[in-house]
């Protein structure tokens, strides 16, 4: 009789329990709806003040007029802004997504567990390092390094600041692109060597395009930080914006520049700041990159569904 | 026998002759692998125990035996596929047409083109139908007429009436049995001496397996093929000769098929056989 009433009372659904549970599952739900909330509010206040922005300045105006000079001369063409974004960007990616994708080849394919075990950490360090110190090395060692080479550099350039924004996007192409070759299941590289590939050739023709959702990943998501980021190419590129020259790529290397996230530093470093469209600017220009990341990163999630394979 | 089979000399072979040899007594073909007191170690252990085996040209060659008796081992000695595991030690010799290949001028790269292998797991490159099986005549440079050649292959490996309309599609988007087919015709495109099965047929159901098993006996009229098996009724209808490996990674007996499966000498390998044992 009395084991009995002892199941039944093990069997009884506890109040306070089941008030817990709830408790735990709202909490986490609170904190996955904050970062909604967040982004919510970043887009309102930033298009809140853009709009207002783009109702002074016309956006024809700003998205083709090739001056930017907001506190000078109240020209607000974002072109040379962009301009300088792009030289940044894409030198800075053609230094790290090759070497970033060998690092990585090295990482998955080649190491030992010995050379894994210090260069994994090595690399994490390096994407540890804080960008203003990124921005030193360039102005400091970088310029005057290259300036034995190329007189013409200028102090401040867009050849140091892609060389460091290139390195401090390394780390990030190498270990999610190692994620990805590493999980590319052994027994195709088996099949490889059973053909009579050699490493270089499985490595190469197999492990790296079976990976591929996982690469384009890793780049768009570098691509998106050399783009938005800021410290290091305010510090080596400089403050002055510059429409691209043609034919000579290289002065555009040499000269110095400014990119979308420098300008919105200087104008948020300006002295005063009023509630004209100097400070509104800012707003635009945060809307512009903030729309050219989201596109890369859609892009991102495109490919990475166009090449995943369910092996 | 031992020539390094181009295609146009092959064809010439299948032409001329090969009916013939196939139909020829058995100990009449000629030995194209032979194993000399073979002993493989992963780390102190003992895989396989002096095996000395000899495989004739164009014999289905069949390897069974208990899990663990060193059979799959014995398979990835051929071609040197071991090479791959660190702690794997390999002594003795393994000739292929007289040549040691653990010698240490002998590069596995180059042996693996003359003797190719098929795995348990059907393991497709995620690559369309066409780049699979043309990716061994692409690293090896093949040539010629590529195309020509991954048809003929398809068409070896009885894929062909299945996939003709479909080869730029995934090798992954294949059925399991469709897949492993897709593997052999992959094994089979550069034209290798050897084909090494592992289970080529123990991850597919009965039908897959069946028409599996038709292809090797199609395949042996121009290729050697040697393959590791736990069914014995496998074994049985698809091999012209059994090697029986017991636990200790030995080489009990190894004959003609028929005599291993009706008349063995050995009363362990009945026992095996006869399911008493394993």
């Amino acid at each position: 009789m009395s084991s009995e009433s002892n199941e039944t009372a093990s069997l009884q659904r506890s109040g306070f329990v089941v008030r817990k549970e709830r408790l735990y599952g709202r909490l986490i739900a609170a904190c996955a709806v904050l970062t909604i909330v967040v982004t919510v509010g970043i887009i309102l206040a930033l298009s809140g003040r853009a709009l207002s922005f783009w109702s002074q300045i016309s956006p024809i105006a700003y998205f083709t007029g090739t001056s930017w000079s907001p506190v000078i001369a109240q020209n607000y063409g974002v072109l040379p802004l962009i301009s300088g974004t792009l030289i940044v960007t894409v030198c800075s990616a053609v230094i790290a997504l090759p070497i970033g994708l060998a690092a990585a080849v090295y990482l998955s394919e080649y190491a030992s567990d010995k050379a894994r075990s210090i260069l994994k950490p090595s690399l994490e360090i390096l994407a540890g390092v804080p960008t203003v110190i990124y921005g030193y090395m360039a102005l400091v060692y970088i310029t005057p390094a290259f300036k034995g080479v190329f007189p013409s550099l200028r102090t401040f350039n867009a050849l140091s600041a892609s060389i460091v924004v290139g390195i401090m996007i390394i780390p990030m192409v190498s270990s999610i692109s190692e994620d990805a070759l590493s999980a590319v299941p052994d027994s195709l590289r088996q099949g490889g060597y059973g053909l009579g590939s050699t490493k270089f050739d499985v490595s190469t023709k197999i492990v790296v395009p079976s990976a591929t959702s996982g690469i384009v990943a890793s780049y768009v998501l570098a691509i998106s930080r050399a783009i938005g980021e800021t410290m290091a190419v305010t510090m080596a590129m400089g403050m002055s914006p510059q429409m691209p020259y043609f034919p000579d790529l290289f002065r555009n290397l040499a000269e110095s520049g400014q990119t979308i996230t420098a300008a919105m530093v200087q104008i948020a470093n300006a002295d005063s700041l009023g509630t004209g469209p100097t400070y509104e600017a800012m707003f635009a220009l945060g809307m512009t990159l903030f729309a050219i990341t989201l596109t890369m990163n859609v892009f991102a999630e495109l490919v990475r569904r166009r090449f995943r394979e369910e092996y | 026998m031992s020539e390094s089979g181009t295609s146009p000399k092959i064809q010439t072979t299948i032409e001329t002759g090969d009916e013939d040899r196939r139909d020829a007594p058995l100990d009449a073909r000629e030995t194209v692998i032979e194993t000399r007191d073979l002993d493989v170690y992963y780390g102190n252990e003992q895989a396989l125990d002096g095996v000395s085996m000899e495989i004739n040209e164009h014999d289905v060659t069949a390897l069974i035996g208990p899990s663990g008796c060193g059979k799959s081992t014995f398979l990835r000695c051929i071609n040197r596929m071991n090479d791959m595991i660190d702690v794997c030690r390999v002594e003795g010799d393994v000739e292929f047409a007289g040549k040691n290949v653990y010698d240490d001028d002998v590069d596995p790269v180059a042996l693996r083109r003359k003797i190719g292998i098929v795995f348990q797991k059907p393991n497709p490159f995620p690559k369309s139908i066409r780049d699979n099986v043309a990716y061994g005549l692409k690293i090896q440079g093949y040539d010629g007429d590529v195309d020509e050649r991954v048809e003929e292959s398809l068409k070896r490996a009885a894929l062909w009436d299945e996939v003709s309309g479909q080869l730029d599609s995934s090798g992954l988007e294949l059925s399991g049995g469709q897949q492993q087919r897709l593997c052999i015709a992959r094994a089979i495109a550069p034209d290798p001496e050897v084909i090494l099965m592992d289970e080529p047929t123990s991850a597919l159901d009965p039908v897959a397996a069946s028409k599996i098993e038709d292809l090797i006996d199609d395949l042996a009229e121009e290729y050697t093929v040697i393959i590791v098996t736990h069914n014995m009724q496998q074994a049985a209808r698809i091999s012209d000769r059994t090697a029986v490996f017991l636990t200790g990674g030995q080489l009990v007996e190894y004959d003609d098929t028929a005599k291993i499966f009706e008349d063995p000498e050995e009363q362990r390998v009945e026992d095996y056989i006869t399911g008493k044992f394993g």
